[in-house]
């Protein structure tokens, strides 16, 4: 019998994980979802009534104004929902969020209009309070933690994040690896209970593909608990079965399937339509102050009943210039 | 005779000088992504510039706006996702990264979190995104820096992303990969690089019009010195002509 011998942790980082990990919990969900070929195609007001709660944990794929499950997020926002604790990575989908005041805490790794500067609806949120509770990651950090969730198992071990501040504002800890005896950080796994992604081409049981790089996709479908997808296309099975190795998301992770059409816009989708430039640059004047935030919500989401009122204010002359 | 040139564009060909033909290069949003766009046309045609969310190897002929945005990778060699280029990185296969930062100190360590507590900001920057991993796994890191008294200090208020942390041996001691860290600062000012012992920021060549007390006086820890400091050269017609006709003809960055 061996002894008992401890593996000495070295360093925790102060933050209590946001969202607990339970992996026979996981197990037995994921035993209790659909292995049938149903049809999951519903709405997007239909989703978001049937799988989002107040106060849940809830992630979006991909980032910043590419490939973003925008018509969802405009639908989640009208629903009133709140109280969320967020993934925070994927970046215009959250400036909506914030501007709605609907997030509490957050596993934060980059929130930032990238070239175009600071997320002032972000700094609003955060300096005021609003959000009450941020933890620190990097961006491989937070993708590895799917990546522990996707293989279920409770944590990952990385070489990232060692020896600052990021480390000790986040949930990882530090311990001495018993094989090389070397320091390495444990990266907590991230279940989220509501996903949402946006496609490139689905089917109607959520079978997925994506064209470009894809981003976390593969990871953080298989760390949800309940995946909302919305797609360019809706297409056949047998489409899908004639390139099975495109398919990055198989359709018994999926529960809902929303065909949405210019569905990341104003952001781009690849090989499909670019960024709307022009739209995006006056969202970055307005969100620079509240008065000029709330003027643009109203005006592109709280005046609109659904992502097909939409794309007829965007108009199909608008929409035709952007598509590629 | 040399052209008339911006801060922003002298910043981009120094930054595009430091990138070597042939390795690969993790590219973060901005001037880096001019400044591996200007290496390609000039002298770095096998550059291998590396995104987070996945393009491998792209022929950068539109500047990306975004770091996940077609533009990189177009004409890519791989179109993956960001645990294959992370991975990719922590396994040791990426040269040179690229960062910046609202603060730097004398051992490079760098802040993109916050100005003031954390728990109650000042400010909330971006946070880290990728620039921890990059400054974690990257064997050579390169920062590009506005050269100011607010920005290099003494004592940062976040360690977001890790330069030498407290000096010789902590990057070992703290489990970072051997023989990783700091290259390279370059900023509106001046190029400087570290010595090899104390692992402190050292003053290598000065940018054109700029006397070593201005870099001094801008700077708000001691820097060290090369025993020669040369003086970088200002862009060259060559390399303004790429930039202005081919890298940013809508002029973003001008």
């Amino acid at each position: 019998m061996s002894q008992n011998k401890s593996i000495p942790i070295f360093e925790e980082g102060e933050a209590s994980l946001i969202q607990p990990i339970d992996l026979d919990g996981f197990r037995e969900h994921n035993r209790k979802k659909t292995k049938k070929l149903i049809d999951k195609t519903i709405t997007e007001k239909e989703a978001i009534d049937k799988y989002v709660k107040n106060g849940d944990y809830v992630g979006f794929e991909l980032y910043g104004t590419v490939r973003c499950p925008m018509s969802l997020t405009r639908e989640l926002v009208r629903s009133g929902k709140t109280d969320f604790r967020i993934v925070g990575q994927g970046v215009h989908e959250l400036d909506l969020m914030f501007a709605a005041n609907m997030v509490r805490e957050i596993d934060f790794t980059y929130i930032s209009l990238e070239v175009y500067g600071i997320s002032d609806n972000m700094r609003r949120r955060v300096e005021s309070g609003d959000v009450t509770k941020i933890v620190e990651w990097s961006n491989a950090a937070i993708t590895w933690r799917f990546k522990a969730a996707s293989m279920g198992i409770p944590f990952i071990p990385t070489r990232s994040m060692l020896g600052t501040d990021t480390l000790k504002k986040s949930s990882a800890k530090v311990i001495e690896c018993p094989f090389t005896h070397q320091k390495i950080a444990l990266l907590p796994a991230l279940f989220v209970d509501v996903g949402f992604i946006h496609v490139n081409r689905a089917d109607i049981h959520g079978n997925c593909q994506i064209d470009g790089i894809s981003g976390f996709a593969f990871e953080m479908s298989r760390a949800c608990k309940n995946l909302i997808i919305s797609t360019e296309k809706i297409v056949p099975t047998d489409e899908i079965r004639e390139h099975p190795d495109r398919t990055i998301i198989p359709y018994y992770l999926v529960d809902a399937v929303i065909h949405a059409p210019y569905g990341s816009w104003p952001g781009e989708m690849a090989g499909m339509y670019e960024r709307d430039e022009p739209h995006y640059k006056m969202f970055v004047e307005k969100q620079k102050t509240k008065e000029g935030m709330d003027e643009y919500m109203k005006e592109w989401i709280y005046d609109l009943s659904d992502h097909q009122s939409l794309i007829d204010k965007v108009g199909k002359k608008r929409l035709q210039e952007l598509t590629l | 005779m040399t052209q008339q040139y911006s801060p922003s564009e002298l910043l981009i060909c120094l930054a595009s000088r430091v990138m070597e033909d042939g390795t690969t290069a993790f590219i973060g949003t901005g001037i880096p992504m001019l400044a591996a766009s200007l290496a390609q046309a000039m002298h770095a045609p096998n550059l291998v510039p590396i995104f987070e969310f996945g393009g491998t190897g792209a022929i950068l002929e539109k500047l990306p706006l975004a770091v996940g945005d077609m533009r990189t990778y177009n004409k890519a060699l791989a179109a993956s996702g960001i645990c294959d280029v992370m991975e990719t990185a922590q396994r040791g296969f990426v040269e040179f990264g690229f960062l910046g930062g609202a603060q730097i100190d004398k051992y490079g360590n760098l802040n993109s979190t916050v100005i003031g507590n954390h728990a109650h900001p000042k400010v909330r920057l971006p946070g880290s995104g990728g620039a921890n991993d990059v400054g974690s796994a990257c064997w050579r890191t390169i920062a590009i820096m506005i050269h100011d008294k607010r920005r290099f200090m003494e004592k940062i208020d976040f360690i977001t992303t890790p330069g030498f942390l407290s000096g010789p041996g902590a990057r070992e001691e703290a489990g970072l990969p051997r023989g990783t860290g700091p290259y390279r600062v370059v900023t509106n000012l001046c190029v400087m690089g570290y010595d090899d012992i104390t692992k402190c920021m050292k003053l290598l060549s000065l940018n054109p019009g700029v006397t070593i007390e201005k870099v001094i006086e801008s700077s708000g820890f001691e820097l060290l010195f090369a025993e020669n400091i040369t003086h970088n050269e200002p862009p060259t017609d060559g390399e303004l002509r790429i930039l202005r006709e081919k890298v940013d003809p809508d002029g973003l960055y001008r």
